[in-house]
């Protein structure tokens, strides 16, 4: 990166405090692909000149793997850790460019003392448009196809289904969707642990069920808003030995190529 | 001798409802045995979702055929059990279509049109259910939890409907016929049955005719009873349980499961720095059952879950979107649902039989449902999204999840190793803490 990413604690140093704090989470800070959907949001938040900081090394996993795999010990352990934490730092605003961690600390950290204003990436990044902070140029796109997929725990969890796609068509490509989209979305497969482990014995693999449809819609780009949801896409595509013409990309990473980031 | 007919009439009448309201009590018995759970927040909200899901059977026409036809046979029965109050009156009083002098002949006309062509569109459209269920080849309707009482019940519903709409228009056409031949005073206006019917009785004697009259209208009130008592062994049990099942549906975001207080306790105590590890437990009721960690029998479920299992009419809209299902998994939400109320079924006989429960050496779980079904699951909440009368077939998986995890530690391997994996370095992966931060350093 070719500026400093701040840490709360480097912020609380100064005295200061950011404009919102962006949870990274596991993936973005761990996984090489998500690095990359990790870093290109950095991008974009410091073009527009949004003041962020995120936890580092005080960071910890929210506790969905466990969670949803059904470990309540395990996930209060790393959710009560956070909270301890974020509040500490007295944080206010909270963005993630992942929906189980937007999900997770959203509707259950209230409950165990943690009430802050959660946003997905999507969303914040909405926002700066609307208020006019962020510009995106879409010609680059032009004449491309783009079909979106929607993260279960953004859209059925949450009910977000507009904000990635208000971005998407700042973009000036032609957007399509899937027979599956929206409320009736098709689940890529890793959610509910399902990531960490070999799926039970079927016909195929969700993601490459998922993704078939997706390719049947012929796209240049597979957008998605979460860094599980790319993962599996990724592999899909790899699947059918598509990956040389259809890329799969998060909505972020798309909008700082936009931007020439 | 004249009141018999009445007297008979009384007494089924009072043998049908008792025996329906008894059938109810069991149920809310049944369920009873769940676990308490306060679902009465924002009544307001919880009437209009009853409203716009249960009555305006908002969640139906995702499905626009089946969802059409839905409507039809709900409208059809609702608006024809108005006749039922005109036959309770009739039969019990010995008077022929009471209705008539209380609406006036105008009004009574309308209705009893009205009446006629709702009952024509229920026997087209379930008929056409008929074809669809059993020749069609949808393929939530002949999956294998679907064979044996599952798909007879279906058909069996199917057939009582048509034999009640055939009985009410039986009756209709030999009345419109008495009534043209003066032996009954003329009331109604019988738009299908005078048109379509009445013609095949034309060369039928009076007596014939007044026989087939009161044969319909007994067929048709002995079959509403019979149709009732029914509803307690068959998934029809949604056309009531649904009102309920709506009223105390999850109002929270889908993606919220609950947190355990009493983990949080356990935790907050672990963390407290100033906490004494020495210090002597406080004293516990001895009387106290220790909770239990999630659910593996039906005493494990909240009550809702179990009045969700009661509400389910097996339609497989759930399953049709599940994408483990899809993908060929062991994992079908409807057969959860089904599951867990064969089990409530278990239960409820062995208390019927014992007078209270005596363990079975049985459980939901592994007995009815299978690991491999419950760790096939994403939690993408595609099923409770499809259920046209919102059921969660998802808080039931999580429940039992839960059970295999903290109660047994029965987790599938790659689990244990990614929860160890949170538990120590704070990430699924085996990645040092201190190297969270090293993203910001590369390009």
């Amino acid at each position: 990166m070719d500026f400093t990413i701040k840490t709360m604690a480097e912020y609380a140093a100064e005295g200061k405090a950011p404009e919102v704090l962006f949870f990274v989470g596991c993936a973005g800070s761990f996984d090489d692909r998500a690095k990359k959907i990790t870093k290109a949001f950095c991008k974009i938040l410091h073009k527009v000149g949004v003041e962020f900081a995120v936890l580092g090394q005080e960071e910890s996993c929210n506790g969905d793997p466990a969670k949803r795999a059904g470990n309540e010990f395990i996930f209060q352990m790393m959710a009560l850790t956070n909270i301890e934490i974020m509040n500490a730092y007295e944080v206010k605003k909270i963005v993630t460019s992942c929906p189980h961690c937007f999900n997770i600390i959203k509707n259950e950290y209230p409950s165990l003392g943690g009430n802050y204003e959660v946003l997905h990436h999507t969303q914040f990044l909405r926002k700066l448009m609307e208020d006019g902070r962020l510009k995106i140029e879409g010609g680059s796109f032009k004449g491309k196809k783009i079909t979106f997929h929607d993260p279960c725990y953004l859209g059925r969890a949450n009910g977000e289904y507009e904000a990635p796609r208000m971005l998407l068509e700042k973009l000036d490509a032609e957007l399509v969707e899937m027979k599956r989209c929206k409320s009736n979305g098709l689940c890529c497969g890793a959610g509910g642990a399902q990531m960490f482990k070999e799926p039970e014995k079927g016909d195929k693999d969700i993601n490459v069920e998922r993704t078939e449809e997706a390719l049947s819609e012929t796209p240049n780009i597979i957008a998605t808003g979460c860094p599980f949801c790319n993962t599996m896409m990724t592999d899909g595509v790899k699947h059918f030995n598509k990956n040389d013409e259809v890329a799969v990309k998060d909505i972020v990473e798309l909008l700082a190529e936009a931007e020439d980031l | 001798m004249q009141y018999i007919d009445n007297i008979i009439f009384f007494i089924a009448l009072i043998a049908g409802f008792g025996f329906f309201f008894k059938s109810l009590k069991e149920i809310y018995r049944n369920i009873q045995l769940g676990k308490k759970i306060d679902r009465t927040d924002n009544p307001s909200v919880r009437w209009k979702t009853m409203a716009k899901v249960a009555l305006g059977q908002s969640k139906m026409g995702k499905r626009p055929i089946a969802g059409f036809l839905h409507v039809i046979v709900y409208v059809g029965f609702v608006i024809i059990n108005i006749e039922l109050i005109e036959i309770i009156v009739d039969g019990i009083f010995g008077t022929h279509r009471f209705l008539a002098g209380i609406f006036g002949d105008t009004l009574y006309g309308v209705f009893t049109a009205t009446l006629e062509i709702l009952a024509l569109l229920v026997i087209i459209a379930v008929v056409l259910f008929f074809i669809r269920r059993n020749f069609y080849g949808v393929k939530r309707l002949t999956m294998k939890e679907l064979f044996g009482w599952p798909k007879q019940d279906a058909n069996w519903i199917l057939l009582i409907e048509f034999a009640l709409m055939t009985a009410f228009f039986t009756m209709n056409s030999a009345d419109w016929v008495l009534q043209q031949r003066g032996v009954l005073a003329e009331h109604g206006n019988f738009p299908v049955s005078s048109g379509l019917i009445a013609p095949l009785f034309g060369n039928f004697g009076d007596s014939t005719l007044v026989f087939l009259e009161r044969g319909a209208w007994w067929f048709h009130f002995v079959g509403i009873l019979f149709f009732m008592n029914y509803l307690y062994y068959s998934k029809h049990l949604h056309i009531i349980l649904a009102f309920p099942n709506t009223w105390f549906a999850n109002l929270q975001p889908k993606g919220k499961f609950n947190n355990l207080d009493s983990v949080t306790k356990e935790i907050k105590l672990m963390m407290d720095p100033n906490a004494d590890p020495y210090a002597a437990a406080p004293e516990a009721d001895p009387n106290a059952v220790p909770d239990k960690f999630g659910a593996n029998d039906i005493f494990d479920l909240n009550q809702v879950q179990l009045l969700n299992a009661y509400s389910c009419t097996e339609c497989g809209r759930c399953t049709s979107v599940c994408p483990a299902n899809i993908t060929g998994k062991k994992l079908s939400p409807r057969k959860i649902m089904m599951d867990t109320r064969d089990r409530i079924e278990e239960v409820a006989k062995n208390i019927n039989k014992n007078g209270k429960f005596v363990d079975d050496g049985k459980k939901l779980l592994d007995d009815h449902i299978q690991r491999e079904e419950l760790w096939a699951c994403t939690t993408c909440n595609a099923c409770v999204e499809a259920c046209p009368v919102l059921i969660d077939p998802l808080s039931i998986i999580f429940e039992m999840r839960r059970f295999l995890v903290m109660e047994q530690s029965s987790a599938p391997s790659e689990l244990n190793v990614m929860m160890t994996n949170v538990e120590n370095n704070a990430a699924p992966w085996a990645y040092n803490q201190a190297d969270r931060l090293n993203w910001a350093k590369e390009n």
